[in-house]
């Protein structure tokens, strides 16, 4: 049953994501300064927010271990830095595709750009650290603290628009820069196309908590047929 | 008061223990001075341009041999099980933890101290325009190093890959605190004053120590209690 709902659920989001293509590819009107290559921003944008979701929620859930030392915050906070590392990629490729376009490069060294690697570099580095570790509560443990460390970079990426010049575009959405950047039609097309893309996300990571557990049930089953 | 003379008396201890063998400050200096000497190659160590890259430089040499102490730190109590002695000593894990870091701020401050004059002479680079305000910035860069390492040291001591995981995990951790010391340190072999836009450099430097501090300071107990 659970099962069917999370398909349900995944499926609802195609469809949701299919309908969002078509209103970003023919009902909004190009932008007038960089013409059509705007549209990558519909997912540019949703997939950092998620990927930032989800790092913030892998740190709270290590927190949450540390403090209950119970393997289920464990469970959350690994595949919650896996789904928000795959996001982070959406974010990247979508980011060097438009700077190809608008700038010329794939890549620049600018402080957002640069931040947006470290921060992907840390978290493959948590996910490394956790292979690296046989035993299961000092692995979540030891993982819990790296990953509320890692977080500190979470931060900086975001606010790396405010504290340096960079060649990143500013801020734009009206929460963060106080309106008036963005037509609201197009600033409203982010946040409706964010949507399936987060039910997407949320589905990866029950699926993903779903595999921690039935791994974690197998790893005791073997150590109690080793007992006999 | 107790917690401070706690915290000294583990410094003591473990500076001793290196005084006596020596064994990650040479391997360090030396190593040191082999990077200093590869970057020679790497680029022409007489042009004009090495003056405006000598802090990126300085600061990686560092990172890298620093890298080596840090390793030892808590490498060196697993032999004979002295960690778990340590750890169920009345000490509490942020004093020992504190001592550790004590002992290895002294310990890398020691080797950059060494390895500026070697990588003056080697560079061609004038250092003692802003000697003063360059080792204030070495002061606060160097305690970033040493917590995030210390604590990484402590996190990585039972791994079987301890020496590759440690570099991994602590240089994308550092990049803030080498980003800032590796801007200000080029500035002020410059000769160059601190001034208005790069002030951001030392408070990010300053914040980045605080932040970390703290953080390691209520965390090192849960990574140390096993």
């Amino acid at each position: 049953m659970r099962e069917k709902i999370l398909y349900l659920f995944g499926i609802t989001a195609g469809f949701w994501l299919a309908r969002n293509l078509y209103v970003i590819l023919l009902g909004l009107p190009d932008e007038a300064d960089q013409g059509a290559i705007y549209r990558i921003l519909f997912f540019h944008l949703p997939g950092w927010f998620t990927s930032f979701l989800m790092f913030i929620g892998a740190g709270v859930a290590s927190a949450f271990y540390l403090a209950k030392r119970d393997l289920k915050y464990d469970a959350f906070a690994v595949a919650a830095t896996e789904v928000g590392l795959a996001y982070t990629c959406i974010g990247m490729a979508t980011g060097m595709i438009w700077a190809r376009i608008i700038w010329g490069i794939w890549w620049t060294w600018d402080p957002r750009l640069t931040w947006a690697l470290i921060t992907m570099l840390i978290y493959a580095g948590y996910l490394m650290l956790r292979k690296a570790i046989d035993e299961p509560s000092e692995r979540a443990k030891n993982t819990a603290v790296m990953s509320i460390f890692s977080f500190a970079a979470v931060i900086i990426t975001y606010k790396a628009i405010d504290w340096w010049r960079t060649q990143h575009p500013g801020p734009v959405l009206s929460f963060r820069s106080g309106g008036g950047r963005m037509d609201p039609r197009m600033e409203s097309m982010i946040y409706v196309n964010w949507m399936p893309l987060l039910m997407l996300a949320i589905v990866f990571l029950l699926i993903r908590l779903r595999q921690e557990q039935t791994q974690r049930e197998i790893e005791s089953l073997r150590r109690y047929a080793h007992a006999r | 008061m107790n917690f401070l003379r706690q915290s000294l008396s583990v410094a003591a201890k473990d500076l001793r223990s290196e005084f006596r063998t020596k064994e990650s400050i040479n391997a360090a200096v030396s190593f040191a001075v082999v990077i200093l000497l590869l970057f020679s190659f790497a680029m022409d160590p007489t042009s004009e341009m090495i003056a405006e890259m000598s802090g990126g430089l300085l600061w990686l040499v560092y990172s890298f041999a620093g890298a080596l102490i840090l390793n030892r730190s808590f490498a060196r109590e697993l032999p004979n099980d002295c960690l778990d002695a340590l750890v169920a000593s009345p000490l509490s894990g942020a004093a020992l933890f504190l001592g550790k870091s004590l002992a290895n701020y002294l310990l890398l401050f020691l080797l950059e101290l060494l390895c500026l004059p070697v990588f003056a002479v080697f560079y061609n680079v004038t250092i003692s325009r802003r000697l003063g305000w360059m080792m204030a910035v070495f002061a606060l860069a160097t305690w970033g190093l040493t917590v995030i390492g210390t604590v990484f040291s402590a996190l990585t001591v039972n791994l079987r890959l301890r020496e590759l995981m440690l570099p991994m995990l602590v240089y994308p951790m550092l990049i803030p605190a080498l980003m800032a010391a590796m801007q200000l340190t080029t500035i002020l072999i410059a000769g160059q004053p601190i001034t208005g836009d790069d002030e951001i450099w030392l408070r990010l430097l300053i914040g980045f120590d605080i932040i970390f501090t703290s953080l390691a300071l209520a965390l090192i107990e849960t990574v140390l209690i096993t």
